[in-house]
C-alpha cells in the first residue's frame, strides 16, 4: 500500500528555460492535489517528472510504500496510472479489446472490464472500433483504462478536456472513489476538482 | 497472459489488421520479385545467378516499409507512455515489439520466398539455402530496424531517414545471406556464410533491445 508521495525542492528545466525551482509538496494516501498554473507554467512537465519520463534538474521524488522509500523513477512508474493529453487508443481495436489489453499489460489483479465500461457509460459501444468514437467517448474510454489499470497514484493531465457536464461529474465520482479507497490523485487542471483537495500553484 | 505476451499479440494484431502494413510488405516483396525478371528478360542463367541478391534486397526493403510503425504509431497516439509504465522493462518491451515485427513481416517474407524464387529459375537446393538464410537473417532486420525506428521516433517524417540509418548496418546480413545462396549455386557448402549470418543475427537480436529501449527513454523525455 502506498502511503505518500513527497517532492522535495524539485526543479525542472526544459530547453534553456527553468520552469520551476524549489518545488516541495506531499500527497498522502486518499488525498488529491490539483496543479494549477497558466499555460506553459510546467503542469504537464511536473506530471511527466512524477511519472518518470523526465528527470528532475534538481530535487527528489519519493514514494513511500509500507514505510519503504522508493526513489527509482522506473520503479515508481509501476504505481502510476497515466491519463495524458492523448488517449492512447488504437483506431483498429474495439472498446473492449482496448480495455482488456491494458488490464493484461498492467497485470492488474482486478477484472470486471464490463462493470467499468458501465461506470463510464460505454456499454453500448463495447464492440465498436475506437475510430468511430467521439472525442468525449475516447476520453471516457481512457478513464475506463485508468480505472482498470488499478494503479494507486493517478496522474491526470487536463482530465476534464472534451468531456460533457455528465462526463465531468463522472470523473469527479471516479476520483472520489479512488481517493476513498486509499488512492492518490495529482491532476493538472484549470477547473476545480471538487474533492476538498489541496492545490499547488506553479 | 503475461504483459510480454500480451504486448506481442497486440502488436501482431495491429500489424495484420487494416492499415497495419504486414500485407503491404508482402505485396511489395512479391511485386519487386516479379518486376526484376521482367526487367532483366528471359536469361535463365543470369536470373538464377542474381536471385539470391535480389530477393535478399527485396526482403530487406519490404521489411523496411513497416518498420516506421514499430514505435512511431504508439508514440504518436500516446500509447508508448502507457506501455512504458507497464510492469515490463523497456528492454523487454522492445524485444516483444521486435518479435512481433518479425512474426508478422520477416517470417511471412521467408515463407513466400521459395515461391518467388521460382520466377528466377533458382535450383531447388539453392532455394532451400535462400529460405534458410532468410529464416536466420530476417530477425536481424527487425532488430536493427528497431534501433532505427526508435531513433527517428520524434522526428517528423522520420520514416524517410530511417533507411539511411539502418541499411548500412544491415549490409552484413545481405552479404552473408546472398553469399550463402551464391556458394550453394557454385557447388560449395553454404554453411560458412550461414553461420556468420546466424552470429550476426543473434548479436543483433540480443543487443538491439537495449539500444532501442535507451532511445525510447530519450524520446519520452523530449
Amino acid at each position: 500500500m502506498i502511503s505518500s508521495l513527497t517532492a522535495e525542492k524539485l526543479a525542472c528545466v526544459r530547453g534553456e528555460r527553468r520552469l520551476f525551482d524549489g518545488l516541495s509538496f506531499r500527497v498522502k494516501a486518499g488525498q488529491a492535489l490539483a496543479v494549477e498554473g497558466a499555460n506553459g507554467a510546467g503542469k504537464t512537465s511536473l506530471l511527466r517528472l512524477i511519472a518518470g519520463f523526465l528527470a528532475p534538474a534538481a530535487g527528489t521524488l519519493t514514494l513511500t510504500e509500507d514505510g519503504k522509500a522508493i526513489t527509482d523513477a522506473e520503479e515508481r512508474g509501476r504505481f502510476i496510472g497515466w491519463l495524458g493529453h492523448q488517449d492512447g487508443l488504437k483506431p483498429q481495436f474495439t472498446v473492449i479489446e482496448q480495455l482488456r489489453f491494458y488490464s493484461q499489460l498492467y497485470a492488474a489483479a482486478r477484472t470486471g472490464e464490463e462493470d467499468v465500461l458501465e461506470q463510464v457509460g460505454l456499454t453500448r459501444q463495447r464492440d465498436l472500433p475506437c475510430r468511430y468514437l467521439s472525442a468525449g467517448q475516447k476520453r471516457r474510454l481512457a478513464l475506463a483504462r485508468l480505472v482498470v489499470s488499478n494503479r494507486p497514484l493517478w496522474l491526470l493531465d487536463e482530465p476534464f478536456a472534451a468531456l460533457d457536464a455528465a462526463g465531468q461529474a463522472m470523473i469527479g465520482r471516479l476520483m472520489a472513489i479512488h481517493c476513498g479507497s486509499g488512492g492518490m490523485v495529482v491532476a493538472a487542471t484549470h477547473d476545480p476538482l471538487g474533492l476538498g483537495n489541496e492545490s499547488l500553484k506553479l | 497472459m503475461s504483459p510480454f505476451l500480451c504486448l506481442l499479440v497486440r502488436d501482431m494484431k495491429l500489424a495484420t489488421r487494416s492499415g497495419g502494413g504486414a500485407a503491404l510488405a508482402l505485396s511489395f516483396f512479391a511485386l519487386v520479385a516479379t518486376l526484376v525478371p521482367l526487367g532483366i528478360g528471359a536469361d535463365l542463367k543470369l536470373l538464377a545467378r542474381v536471385a539470391g541478391g535480389i530477393l535478399w534486397v527485396g526482403a530487406v526493403l519490404a521489411a523496411l516499409l513497416s518498420l516506421d510503425r514499430l514505435f512511431q504509431g504508439d508514440y504518436d497516439d500516446g500509447s508508448l507512455e502507457l506501455i512504458a509504465l507497464a510492469p515490463l522493462p523497456l528492454e523487454l518491451t522492445s524485444f516483444a515489439k521486435i518479435a512481433a515485427h518479425w512474426l508478422s513481416t520477416g517470417l511471412p517474407l521467408t515463407v513466400l520466398s521459395p515461391l518467388l524464387a521460382l520466377m528466377f529459375n533458382l535450383p531447388g537446393d539453392a532455394t532451400l539455402t535462400l529460405f534458410l538464410s532468410l529464416l536466420i537473417g530476417t530477425p536481424a532486420v527487425s532488430a536493427i530496424g528497431a534501433i532505427g525506428a526508435s531513433l527517428t521516433l520524434s522526428l517528423r517524417r522520420g520514416g524517410l531517414i530511417l533507411p539511411l540509418i539502418i541499411l548500412p548496418l544491415l549490409s552484413p546480413a545481405v552479404i552473408f545471406g546472398a553469399g550463402a545462396v551464391a556458394a550453394k549455386m557454385d557447388g560449395f557448402s553454404p554453411l560458412g556464410p550461414l553461420e556468420l549470418l546466424g552470429a550476426f543475427s543473434l548479436a543483433a537480436v540480443l543487443l538491439s533491445p537495449f539500444a532501442a529501449a535507451a532511445s525510447v527513454r530519450l524520446n519520452l523525455s523530449g
